[in-house]
C-alpha cells in the first residue's frame, strides 16, 4: 500500500507520519508541495507542521498550493485522503472538509493527551474502533478550536460525519460540539486536530493511535 | 549618521567601552578606529563575545574525556556516542532581550541555540529551558512569564523540535532580572561535523538565510552591562525571530552539508556578520574580504555599520569549495532563502569591508580576538553562614507538605509545558515533569537523557558548594533513568562582576562545578556567561545553570519516577541528618532563607549514582526518583502523583520535620518488587526500609494521612490560578 505524504515549507510532522504508516505496513513517499504529480498512491497524507509558517491564516496559503489541486482531484476520485493538525486546517481551507479552524480559547498553544471519543466507525480509516470508543491520544496546536455555522453542523451531524469528539473534563480548544475530526460526504477523506501518529508505540505512551493507519490500510 | 569618520573616545563610552579599553584599541591600531570600526572592537571586545572578566575562571573547568570531540570555544560541545554518532549540545541565554521584550527574546533565545547546534552539522531533537523570574506579587511577573513561555513555544513548536524539559523558578532578586536560559541537543555523524574554522585562500564567502534588517544592533553590548530604569528605550536592540524560516534553513544547510561543498560554517548569532567573519577567518589563521553592497538587506539605505552590528536572525555564513557555488544556490533555491557571495578568504591576517566602493572598515584580526583585555576582577569569598537548627516543629507534616507542593516553587510546571510541543518526533520517552526527560535516538534502541539544574539558594549561600550540588542534581536525575552521564553544559549567570562580593559568587561556583564535574566524570563541554545581570544595582541571585546530557544503551529500560503498582517497598538510599539550611522547607514554612546549604560530596554521589543507575538497568526497582528540594516527603509525594498510587511510610528517627524535609544531598527514593536483591546489591549504599506503595492516600506513620487526589489539587493548581486571576 503506498502513501504519499505532502510535504510544505514549514512542515514537520512528516517523519511521524511515514513511521505511523511504516509501522502499520504502508509505504510511505514524501511529495514536496511544488510537485504537480503526484505519485501513484491508495492514500495520501496531509501531516502536522506549520504550513507556509501559518502566517496569513492556518492552511490558507498550502491550500492554494499546486499539489493540492492534484490532492482535490485524487480525493474526487475516491482516493483516501488523511489531514492531522495542520493537515485538517488544510483540508478545511480547501474546502474537503466543512468547517474552520480558530484559535484556542485560551489562546495558547496546548499539548498534552486527550480523550477522544469515536463517533463514527463506517470510514475506512476508523473501521476496527467502536462507537463509544475512548482513545488516549495527544493534541498538539494553538489553533485547533472547529466552528460551523448552524447549517454545516446540522449537515455533518445528519450525515453522521462527525468522526470524533473530544471527550475530557478539561476543554481542550473550545470547539463547537467538542468537534475533534470530521469526514467527507464519501468517508474517504479524513481530517482531525489529534495526533494518532503520535499514539502508535508503547514506549512513547498510548498505541490507541494505531489501529487507524492499519484500518487505512487493509481499506486502500 | 557617517559612520565612517574617525571615533572619539566617548563614543567608545557610549558602545560601552572603558577609557582604559579605547586607549588599548589605539594603540594596538597606532591610530584612531573610524566608527564602524570601533562598533566591531566593541562587540568582539564586549563581555558576551570575549568572556574577559570570567575566562580566567574558566579554564579550570575540565573539558576533555575520551568521549569528548569539541569541547567549548565551538558553537556547541559534541560528544560521541558509539556507532558513528555524536550528541552536540549548548546552552545559552536571552536574559535582557527577554525582560524588555519577552515574547520575541525568548523565541530568538530558542533559534539562537538551535542554530548553534545545526550549524556543527546537527538536527535538533530536544529543547529545554531554565527560567528565573521575580516574585509572583512583582507587577511584571505574570506578563513576563507568559510571554517567556509563548515565546518558547512559539518559535520550538513551529520549527518542530519536542521541548522536553527544563526548570522555573521564582525569587524577588530576579524581579528586575528575569533569566531565559536555552538548551537544545542535537544528533550528527561523527565524520560529518563541521566547524568556522576558514581555509582556502581565494574560497569564496557566502551569505545564507534570512535577510540583514536594522533589528538587534549592538544586542551583544546590551548583555554586557546592567540596566537601569530605561531598559524599555533598549527595546529596539531585541531581534525578531522567525521559526519557519529557521526551519527552511535547517533543512537547507542540512543538504548543503551532505553534498560535501563547505569547508567552514558559523551562525549569524551576538554580533552577527561580525563575529562571524571574524571567527571564521581568525579560527584560520587567514584574512576575509568583505563587499556589503552585496548583503542581502531587509531596508535600503543600511550602512556597512549597521549591516556589520546588526543581529536579525536566520543568517549563516559559509565558506565553499571553489566551484560549488551554483550547487549551493541551486538548494538555496529550492528551499527560497537567499544565498549571495558576499566575500573571500585572504591572507591579508585582515578583515577589509567594501560598502558602495569605499573602504568602510580595514582592522587587523589578531588585536580583535586575541587583544582583549583579560581581567583578573577582584574577588572576595563568601562569607560562611551557620548550621540552621532544626528547632521545634511549627506545624502538623502534611500541612507542610501540601504549603511545598503548592508553593511557586514546589508547584506543578505543567501550565508551561502543555505550551510545548514536547512530542513531535515520537521519541519522547520521559515526558517532562519527572527527573530527566529521555529521547530515543530513531528507532533506538539507544536514547538521551537530558536534564538542566541549579538551585541558586545554594549558590548564594556557599558558591563552592552551590556549583557543585547543581552538576550533582544533574548527576542524579541522570542516574534516576539509568542514563550514563556523559557531559556537561553550563550558563553562568551573575551579577556584576566589578562587584568583588558577585566575582566571588563566580569564582566560588566554578570551582565547584568544576570539583563536582570532575570526580563525576563529566567534562563540561560548552556554555555561555551572563554577567551584569542587575538592574538598578539589585543583582539576581547566582544562578549558574547546569545542563547534562547521558547515554541509555535501551530505552525500552530506562527509569521513570511515576509509583505506579501497588505493594513495591519503598526504600530510600543514602543518609538523612535533616539539614534544613537553605532549603525550600525553611523559606516557605519557617520564613527564612538563612543557614548553610547542606554539603556535598561528589564521591558519595558517584557511589550513589552508580548503584541506583544498575539497578534500573537491571530492572531491579520499578520507580527511583532523586531527592532535591524539599527532600523525602516531597520527592514521594511527586512519584505519588506521576503514578497515581499512594503510600505508607514510616520516617527514620530524628526531629520529624527535619528528617521529612531536609535536603540532605546524594539521596534517591526507590521502588521495587525485591528488596531481597536491593539489599543484597548495596555494597555498603546506606538503604532505609520506609514503607510499601498502595491505596489512594499518602500516610505518614504518626502524622496521618492526606488523599492523592487532595496533594494533586494543591500541586497542579497554583499555576493556573496564579496566571488565571486578573
Amino acid at each position: 500500500m503506498r502513501a504519499a505524504i505532502v510535504v510544505f515549507p514549514g512542515t514537520n510532522r512528516e517523519r511521524d507520519a511515514a513511521r505511523a504508516l511504516a509501522r502499520a505496513g504502508a509505504t510511505p513517499v514524501m511529495v514536496w508541495h511544488k510537485d504537480t504529480d503526484l505519485p501513484p498512491a491508495d492514500l495520501i497524507v496531509l501531516p502536522g507542521g506549520f504550513a507556509f509558517g501559518d502566517y496569513l491564516r492556518t492552511g490558507a496559503i498550502a491550500a492554494h498550493s499546486p499539489v493540492m489541486r492534484e490532492v482535490v482531484a485524487a480525493a474526487g476520485r475516491g482516493v483516501l485522503v488523511l489531514g492531522m493538525c495542520n493537515g485538517f486546517q488544510i483540508l478545511c481551507e480547501a474546502g474537503l472538509l466543512p468547517g474552520v479552524l480558530m484559535r484556542n480559547t485560551s489562546l495558547k498553544f496546548v499539548c498534552r493527551s486527550v480523550t477522544l471519543e469515536v463517533a463514527a466507525t463506517d470510514t475506512p480509516f476508523t473501521r476496527r474502533y467502536t462507537v463509544g470508543q475512548t482513545l488516549d491520544v495527544p493534541v498538539a496546536h494553538g489553533e485547533g478550536n472547529w466552528q460551523g455555522d448552524d447549517a454545516t453542523v446540522a449537515a455533518l451531524e445528519a450525515g453522521n460525519r462527525i468522526i470524533f469528539r473530544y471527550a475530557d473534563a478539561r476543554t481542550v480548544n473550545g470547539s463547537l460540539g467538542e468537534i475533534a475530526g470530521s469526514c467527507s460526504v464519501n468517508r474517504r477523506v479524513l481530517g482531525l486536530m489529534p495526533h494518532p501518529e503520535n499514539a502508535v508505540d508503547p514506549l512513547t505512551g498510548s498505541t490507541d493511535g494505531a489501529a487507524l493507519f492499519q484500518a487505512a490500510v487493509e481499506a486502500a | 549618521m557617517d559612520t565612517t569618520r574617525p571615533a572619539t573616545a566617548r563614543d567608545a563610552a557610549e558602545f560601552g567601552l572603558k577609557p582604559d579599553e579605547w586607549q588599548r584599541i589605539v594603540a594596538s591600531l597606532d591610530r584612531v578606529p573610524n566608527l564602524t570600526e570601533l562598533g566591531i572592537f566593541s562587540v568582539m571586545w564586549s563581555e558576551h563575545c570575549s568572556y574577559k572578566s570570567s575566562k580566567k575562571h574558566l579554564m579550570g573547568l575540565p573539558t576533555s574525556g575520551p568521549r569528548v570531540i569539541h569541547g567549548p570555544g565551538e558553537n556547541a560541545g559534541v560528544v560521541d556516542i558509539g556507532n558513528g554518532d555524536a550528541v552536540v549540545f549548548k546552552i545559552e541565554s536571552h536574559n535582557h532581550p527577554s525582560f524588555i521584550e519577552p515574547y520575541q527574546g525568548a523565541a530568538t533565545g530558542v533559534g539562537g541555540i538551535m542554530r548553534d547546534v545545526f550549524t556543527m552539522g546537527a538536527r535538533p531533537i530536544a529543547n529545554l529551558n531554565a527560567l528565573r523570574f521575580g516574585d509572583p506579587s512583582h507587577p511584571r511577573t505574570k506578563s513576563l512569564m507568559a510571554g517567556v513561555v509563548a515565546g518558547i513555544g512559539g518559535y520550538g513548536n513551529s520549527f518542530g523540535v519536542p521541548t522536553v524539559g527544563g526548570e522555573t523558578q521564582f525569587h524577588r532578586a530576579y524581579n528586575g532580572n528575569i533569566l531565559v536560559n536555552a538548551m537544545c541537543v542535537g544528533i550528527a555523524r561523527t565524520d560529518r561535523i563541521f566547524t568556522a574554522a576558514a581555509s582556502g585562500i581565494g574560497s569564496t564567502v557566502m551569505y545564507l538565510g534570512a535577510k540583514t534588517g536594522r533589528d538587534g544592533i549592538h544586542g551583544a553590548t546590551m548583555a554586557s552591562a546592567e540596566f537601569t530604569e530605561d531598559a524599555d528605550a533598549k527595546r529596539p536592540t531585541v531581534q525578531v525571530g522567525d521559526p519557519f524560516t529557521e526551519k527552511l534553513l535547517l533543512e537547507a544547510c542540512l543538504e548543503l552539508m551532505a553534498t560535501g561543498a563547505i569547508i567552514a560554517i558559523q551562525d549569524m548569532g551576538a554580533a552577527g556578520l561580525t563575529s562571524s567573519s571574524v571567527e571564521m577567518a581568525g579560527k584560520g589563521g587567514l584574512g576575509i574580504s568583505l563587499d556589503l553592497s552585496s548583503v542581502p538587506t531587509r531596508e535600503a539605505g543600511m550602512t556597512g555599520y549597521e549591516i556589520m552590528l546588526s543581529e536579525s536572525q536566520e543568517r549563516m555564513l559559509v565558506i565553499l569549495k571553489p566551484g560549488r557555488e551554483a550547487e549551493a544556490q541551486a538548494i538555496f533555491g529550492k528551499w527560497e532563502l537567499d544565498c549571495v557571495a558576499i566575500g573571500t578568504i585572504t591572507d591579508t591576517g585582515r578583515i577589509v569591508l567594501h560598502h558602495g566602493g569605499v573602504t568602510v572598515c580595514d582592522l587587523p584580526l589578531e588585536p580583535l580576538i586575541h587583544q582583549a583585555p583579560l581581567y583578573d576582577r577582584p574577588w572576595v569569598p563568601t562569607p560562611p553562614r551557620a548550621v540552621l537548627e532544626a528547632g521545634v516543629q511549627p506545624e502538623p507534616l502534611l500541612a507542610s507538605l501540601t504549603k511545598l507542593l503548592s508553593s511557586p516553587d514546589g508547584a506543578s510546571k505543567r501550565w508551561i509545558w502543555e505550551q510545548y510541543d514536547h512530542l513531535i518526533g515520537g521519541n519522547t520517552i520521559r515526558r517532562p515533569g519527572g527527573d530527566a526527560a529521555v529521547v530515543r535516538l530513531d528507532d533506538g534502541p539507544k536514547g538521551l537523557a537530558i536534564t538542566t539544574d541549579c538551585n541558586p539558594h545554594y549558590c548564594l549561600a556557599d558558591p563552592v558548594l552551590g556549583g557543585m550540588q547543581a552538576v550533582a542534581e544533574c548527576y542524579r536525575n541522570l542516574s534516576a533513568v539509568g542514563a550514563e552521564p556523559l557531559a556537561l553544559t553550563d550558563n553562568l549567570n551573575f551579577g556584576n562582576p566589578e562587584r568583588p562580593e558577585i566575582m566571588g559568587q563566580i569564582v566560588g561556583c566554578l570551582q565547584g562545578i568544576g570539583q563536582a564535574a570532575l570526580v563525576l566524570g563529566t567534562p563540561i563541554v560548552s556554555g555561555n556567561v551572563s554577567l551584569y545581570n542587575e538592574t538598578s544595582g539589585q543583582a539576581i541571585l547566582p544562578t549558574p545553570v547546569v545542563g547534562a546530557v547521558g547515554l541509555l544503551p535501551d530505552v525500552a529500560v530506562a527509569g521513570t519516577s511515576a509509583l505506579s503498582a501497588p505493594g513495591l517497598t519503598l526504600m530510600l538510599v543514602g543518609k538523612t541528618s535533616g539539614w534544613l539550611g537553605a532549603s525550600a522547607y525553611a523559606r516557605t514554612i519557617l520564613g527564612t532563607e538563612d543557614g548553610a546549604p547542606p554539603p556535598v560530596d561528589p564521591q558519595v554521589e558517584l557511589r550513589h549514582g552508580t548503584f541506583v543507575r544498575s539497578l534500573v538497568r537491571d530492572q531491579l526497582i520499578a520507580a527511583a526518583h532523586d531527592l532535591a528540594e524539599g527532600g523525602l516527603l516531597v520527592a514521594l509525594a511527586e512519584m505519588c502523583l506521576a503514578g497515581g498510587m499512594g503510600a505508607s511510610i514510616a520516617l527514620p528517627d530524628g526531629p520529624a520535620h527535619a528528617i521529612a524535609f531536609g535536603e540532605d544531598q546524594g539521596r534517591y527514593l526507590i521502588a521495587t518488587a525485591a528488596p531481597d536483591a536491593v539489599i543484597a546489591r548495596c555494597n555498603g549504599v546506606p538503604l532505609v526500609r520506609l514503607g510499601t506503595s498502595g491505596g489512594d492516600a499518602l500516610t505518614v506513620t504518626g502524622h496521618g494521612s492526606t488523599s492523592v487526589a487532595a496533594l494533586r489539587a494543591a500541586h497542579d493548581g497554583w499555576l493556573p490560578a496564579f496566571m488565571d486571576a486578573g
